[in-house]
């Protein structure tokens, strides 16, 4: 840690990973409502366990991409944060506004929540993912902008780099974006065309800008490979990223009352998103390869290196499956969406973060590297994670395609509770290797705990 | 990469491409609102569909239910559940939650009165009429 103020994204990496332990206990509870369906009901309906499952994904990110630029930006800026003590309010501020939500969806009823926290004055709540009451939308408002204010002015005293530019620029973006999340009109059709301004020109756009400045920085960090040569691939990566992924909108704009000519833009933008994913999986790889150094932390590289082929699998791969329109006219809001979304997920966003954090923890703690014990205990953690979401996805694909066929395809097409029936060996083994995930998610617990003798290398 | 592709050649790309792009989006952006009208059925959005979209919003009904193919993938499509059952069922089936069947999937009791169950048809009336460019593939959603 070159710098003392670095030490505020300790806090915030322990609470990413705190929440991430209760996202996966909500994941196993619906995982087995799938198959159990009247499980924990009506403690935890299927819908309240959903809110906590997803709201805890993206506040757990949001924790993990604070706390990389609270680590980053002074390295990057070769100066302290401007303010630490605004870092640290803003992170019990966000923490305890997170973790009072979280409580609301369990313990009322949704529509008394709503009632109860000023929906009636602005009515935001009660869409996919921006679930959260008014109060606490505001709340993300106000800890996105003093966070961004910090960065920002640490960024004007400091040096300037590539790297900390598109942080900031993605990160601002995020902030942007989210304004939509209070325009809620009547008309169904602009409700969902511009919460898909929030959703995905977060996840397809600005998001990736973040991801790819904390790879470049890790990356910079583990293999010594020249900046110029890393911030170069970079802006290539992230051109790709915006210029196929802001048309690429249009692939949910097909079946929602939007103009038909979004399935030719949506279809052919779209069709490219996989390219920046795929460059940036050869970017890792070759850098790590021309690496000038062998740096201690193993677990770091091996993290930076998985997000790449995850992501490219993940969002890349599993995302050009059913992004072109007629193959999504039978997928549309099937388990192959399910599939696409845990993948590109877990491997673009979760695990970007679980690098930042496997490399600047040790650092945070003191040491350059954890011990070689607890190295090999974290490389656990990482391939029985990994191979665990490879296989949710692989069910969730098999489920879904039988799903398309039955209750879409076939010549006497099934409803959709039968069809589920028939689906529920895919949903036993989803379930199964979602529990373990959860053992290597314990596992990557573990390893923070592991002294070991000697320190590696 | 080449040598003469330097870090502020693709820099310049970079913002010069994403600005581009983001135009073109808000200009398809201006052309698709234009157009609307046409395809989103918003003539018909009269104070009971808005009261019946803020029902179907307050009680999380996308944390189980797709519309029109977005939301959760736990219960049946609802873009177009009053073409495949009409109103009468609608409401029926909404009063007679949970159906306490052992191991099945299980729908809360919302309570809602008269007025929130018609105007929730209302709004369910009003999805099953945007015009969607045919989907879903069939009335099963």
């Amino acid at each position: 840690m070159q710098f003392k103020s670095q030490a505020v994204a300790k806090p915030y990496f322990i609470a990413a990973i705190a929440l991430f332990i209760g996202q996966i206990v909500f994941g196993l509870i619906m995982g087995l409502q799938y198959v159990k369906g009247d499980f924990l009901f009506p403690e935890i309906p299927f819908n309240v366990a959903r809110m906590v499952h997803t709201n805890l994904l993206i506040v757990w990110i949001l924790f993990g991409f604070m706390g990389a630029a609270y680590y980053l930006i002074p390295e990057e800026t070769q100066t302290e944060l401007w303010s630490p003590k605004l870092a640290i309010t803003m992170f019990w501020v966000f923490l305890v506004a997170g973790a009072l939500t979280i409580l609301g969806y369990l313990a009322v009823p949704y529509a008394t929540l709503a009632k109860l926290t000023g929906n009636d004055i602005l009515s935001t709540m009660g869409r996919e993912f921006l679930e959260q009451p008014l109060p606490t939308k505001l709340g993300i408002v106000v800890v996105a902008l003093a966070f961004l204010l910090n960065i920002g002015m640490t960024l004007l005293k400091g040096r300037k780099t590539s790297i900390s530019l598109i942080l900031v620029l993605g990160l601002a973006g995020l902030a942007v974006f989210f304004l939509f999340s209070f325009y809620n009109p009547a008309n169904l059709v602009k409700d969902k065309y511009y919460w898909w301004w929030v959703v995905h020109l977060w996840v397809e756009g600005v998001w990736e800008l973040i991801l790819g400045a904390i790879l470049a920085f890790v990356l910079i960090k583990v293999t010594g490979v020249d900046r110029e040569v890393i911030e170069k691939w970079l802006y290539v990566i992230i051109t790709m990223t915006l210029i196929t992924g802001i048309i690429g909108t249009g692939h949910h704009y097909y079946w929602i009352g939007t103009p038909s000519y979004w399935q030719v833009w949506g279809s052919v933008f779209s069709a490219m998103e996989p390219i920046p994913f795929f460059m940036l999986t050869v970017f890792a790889f070759n850098m790590v390869n021309k690496r000038r150094r062998e740096h201690p932390n193993k677990a770091a590289t091996l993290w930076a290196l998985g997000t790449g082929v995850m992501a490219f699998l993940g969002a890349g791969v599993w995302g050009f499956l059913h992004t072109l329109a007629p193959v999504n006219y039978y997928t549309h809001g099937t388990q192959i969406t399910a599939a696409h979304g845990h993948m590109a997920f877990y491997g673009a966003y979760a695990m970007v973060v679980l690098t930042i954090i496997s490399y600047a923890m040790p650092l945070l703690r003191g040491r350059a590297a954890n011990s070689n014990k607890a190295q090999v205990c974290e490389m656990w953690a990482f391939w029985l994670m990994t191979i665990a979401m490879v296989f949710i996805t692989l069910f969730l694909t098999g489920a879904g395609i039988l799903q398309t066929w039955l209750q879409r395809i076939a010549t006497t097409p099934m409803s959709f509770m039968d069809t589920q029936a028939q689906l529920s060996i895919f949903y036993w083994l989803r379930e199964t290797a979602g529990v373990v995930f959860a053992v290597g998610l314990i596992t990557y617990v573990v390893s923070f705990f592991i002294k070991g003798e000697t320190p590696a290398n | 990469m080449a040598t003469n592709f330097t870090k502020s050649t693709a820099r310049n790309i970079f913002f010069g491409g994403s600005l581009f792009f983001f135009l073109l989006f808000l200009a398809l952006t201006f052309d698709t609102n234009q157009r609307l009208p046409k395809t989103d059925n918003s003539a018909v959005i009269n104070p009971a569909v808005a009261h019946g979209k803020k029902v179907w919003e307050t009680h999380d009904c996308i944390g189980c239910h797709t519309l029109l193919g977005e939301g959760a993938y736990f219960a049946p499509e609802l873009g177009n559940v009053y073409k495949r059952r009409g109103p009468d069922f609608i409401k029926a089936w909404i009063k007679g939650q949970p159906t306490g069947a052992p191991g099945r999937r299980q729908m809360p009791q919302f309570n809602l009165s008269d007025e929130e169950l018609n105007d929730l048809v209302e709004f369910f009336k009003y999805t099953s009429e945007i015009n969607t460019n045919n989907w879903p593939p069939n009335v099963e959603g």
